[in-house]
């Protein structure tokens, strides 16, 4: 296995050269409307993430919920003491700057840290609605691996078929028989929008799809195997705008079968795809509320600041 | 080439004046330069296609006149080599059996051990254990081959015959298992690198399906870097095809056609080295199979050599 320095993005390599504010912006501060001196008024639809904060409308329910959460690389604290619900079969944007540890925080969902040495959860991410602690230690992580899917920023297919890139997850879950094979990757590949360009040629290696292709195969393979969650990071990061707007599209048509998570670096993608956005800022939730809301109305100076593209 | 453009820091338009002839002429001497290394790689890499051909020349130069003697057809189908006695045949088929026999003994106990210690060594070990393990290794095959000859002659062989005491002193299985020993750190070393080399990414895609280590490294990682496992493969086989002292030492020098592992025999490197040893006068037959001999490994290396190619062309992977 690779040393952990090959990870990509590694929090500790960008906060450096993170948003060029002149000093680190107390999130109290700006809550009270005093840093910018912005009046705020009261918005009963974002709310703070200071304290207990959720994306959901009241109605929805509570797929995960984020409580007290602090992930640590060796002494660096990635993610601070965060608090938030996601929806249940709704798209939630993690969204903020370089460094802010929003892929770190999706990361703790299905325990990849746990892949590298020197790393330590503090607190809890609730699954429910079995009331599952994700990032007990005790709990395997491959347990949650099972339950929670990803997709990740560049296509990372398996050097294999198209059609055993998909089956891959379901094989490792047992099952054997060709039949249900065949139809559960039909069915994860049409929901994935590629089965009409890839029918005639599953046999065929993964490597030979396009990028956008090679996207939408993972994110299938991440529905073959139902999940409870699906994880997005940065998913059309290295792709085209078509590739781009297909994956846009897919996510969309999703959350009505699924809780999905996403991080993205473009707020254009947050506005479009999603149900509820959190912003982060410096391991801190700054802001979650409805995207809507947040887009027209941030409660907040500094997701202001952010969404209107002044920093980040 | 603009050398300007390459020099940092010039602040003002002034210093670009002032510094523009000398900047002129020290370009003129790096073009100069560039020329001269240019040429001087180029000299390099046409020296080493000159003594492969060089090489090519003679074995085909020598063996020409052997073939002249020889009809190829009796030098391909003959059953028996024995071009040193009064009655000489030419039947290279008993030296490519050794050949090709000790080669498969050696393989087959290299290619699962190395395989299997590189998936160890790149998937599981600790970092620490893999810096210890891998040097250790590599350092098998600074051992000089002779050296392995007179351990399978000496300790090997003995061993085989504890368990079977009709074992001749001098077999091919004992010379295979120990080049096999002697070929594993190409195959460990190699597969390893290329291993390592898959992107992390992919792991983790493997990890995010729920797999565990095993599964990641034997359905992900592995077939992933099968490319440049099939090249240290590839290696691996021209080193035990072209081997010759082990053999020369432990599997006999009699040229005999046989299947039995267990008989001695000569391989056609084995042979080569005892006449090339012998005081056989230059230009005679017998001095003139040798290169007949040597052409034959040759044909033999080049095509096991096409084949790893072809192979890993077939394998490669983009990620």
């Amino acid at each position: 296995m690779s040393p952990p320095g090959s990870r990509p993005a590694h929090p500790r390599d960008t906060i450096a050269r993170g948003p060029a504010l002149a000093a680190p912006v107390s999130v109290d501060a700006a809550a009270t409307g005093g840093a910018a001196g912005r009046p705020r008024e009261p918005l009963p639809t974002t709310t703070p993430a200071n304290q207990e904060a959720t994306a959901a409308a009241p109605a929805a329910g509570i797929k995960a919920r984020v409580q007290d959460f602090s992930f640590y690389y060796g002494p660096f604290q990635a993610v601070k003491n965060v608090s938030i619900g996601f929806a249940e079969r709704a798209v939630t944007a993690l969204i903020g700057p370089s460094g802010c540890g929003k892929t770190t925080l999706l990361r703790c969902f299905n325990r990849m840290h746990d892949l590298y040495p020197d790393t330590r959860y503090e607190g809890k991410i609730v699954l429910n609605p079995s009331g599952i602690n994700i990032v007990d230690r005790r709990i395997s992580p491959i347990e949650m691996r099972m339950r929670i899917s990803m997709v990740f920023q560049k296509p990372n297919p398996f050097p294999k078929s198209i059609f055993e890139n998909v089956a891959y997850g379901l094989r490792l879950r047992g099952v054997r028989s060709r039949r249900e094979l065949a139809d559960r990757v039909e069915t994860a590949l049409k929901g994935a929008a590629l089965w009409g360009e890839v029918s005639d040629r599953l046999r065929k290696p993964a490597f030979a799809l396009s990028g956008g292709q090679q996207q939408r195969l993972c994110i299938a393979r991440a529905l073959a195997v139902e999940p409870e969650i699906v994880l997005f990071d940065e998913p059309t990061s290295a792709l085209d705008p078509i590739a781009t707007s297909k994956i846009e599209e897919l996510i969309h048509e999703l959350r009505s079968r699924v809780t999905i998570i996403i991080v993205t670096h473009n707020m254009q993608q947050a506005a479009r795809v999603s149900d509820f956005t959190a912003f982060m800022y410096l391991g801190e939730m700054v802001e979650v509320g409805r995207t809507d809301m947040m887009f027209q109305n941030p409660a907040r100076p500094l997701t202001e600041q952010y969404i209107s593209g002044r920093f980040g | 080439m603009n050398a300007i453009s390459q020099q940092p820091g010039i602040a003002s338009n002034a210093a670009v004046r002032a510094s523009a002839a000398p900047v002129r002429q020290r370009s003129a001497i790096a073009g100069a330069m560039e020329k001269l290394i240019e040429f001087g790689l180029l000299l390099a890499a046409l020296f080493s296609v000159a003594i492969t051909a060089g090489i090519v020349f003679v074995l085909v130069s020598e063996a020409a006149p052997f073939f002249r003697t020889v009809p190829i057809g009796e030098f391909l189908t003959a059953r028996l080599w024995t071009p040193l006695f009064a009655e000489p045949r030419y039947g290279i088929m008993p030296l490519l059996a050794g050949t090709l026999m000790t080669t498969g003994i050696a393989l087959a106990v290299a290619m699962p051990v190395g395989t299997i210690l590189a998936i160890w060594l790149s998937e599981f070990a600790p970092a620490r254990v893999r810096e210890i393990v891998k040097p250790v290794l590599e350092m098998l095959s600074a051992v000089p081959t002779v050296v392995f000859g007179y351990f399978a002659v000496m300790s090997v062989t003995p061993l085989l015959q504890k368990i079977d005491s009709d074992i001749p002193a001098f077999n091919m299985l004992s010379a295979g298992l120990v080049m096999g020993v002697m070929i594993v750190p190409y195959i460990s070393s190699l597969s390893e690198d290329a291993m390592r080399s898959v992107p992390m990414l992919l792991r983790e895609g493997s990890y995010a399906m729920g797999a565990g280590r095993l599964k990641t490294a034997i359905r992900v990682v592995f077939p992933a870097a099968l490319s440049g496992i099939g090249a240290a493969y590839t290696l691996a086989v021209a080193r035990a095809v072209g081997e010759t002292m082990i053999v020369a030492i432990a599997a006999g020098q009699q040229p005999s056609l046989t299947v039995n592992p267990l008989d001695s025999a000569a391989t056609i490197t084995a042979f080569i080295v005892q006449v090339s040893l012998g005081d056989l006068p230059h230009g005679t037959i017998g001095y003139k199979s040798i290169f007949a001999a040597g052409f034959t490994l040759f044909v033999l290396t080049l095509g096991f050599n096409l084949v790893g190619a072809w192979l890993r062309r077939r394998f490669r992977q983009a990620y």
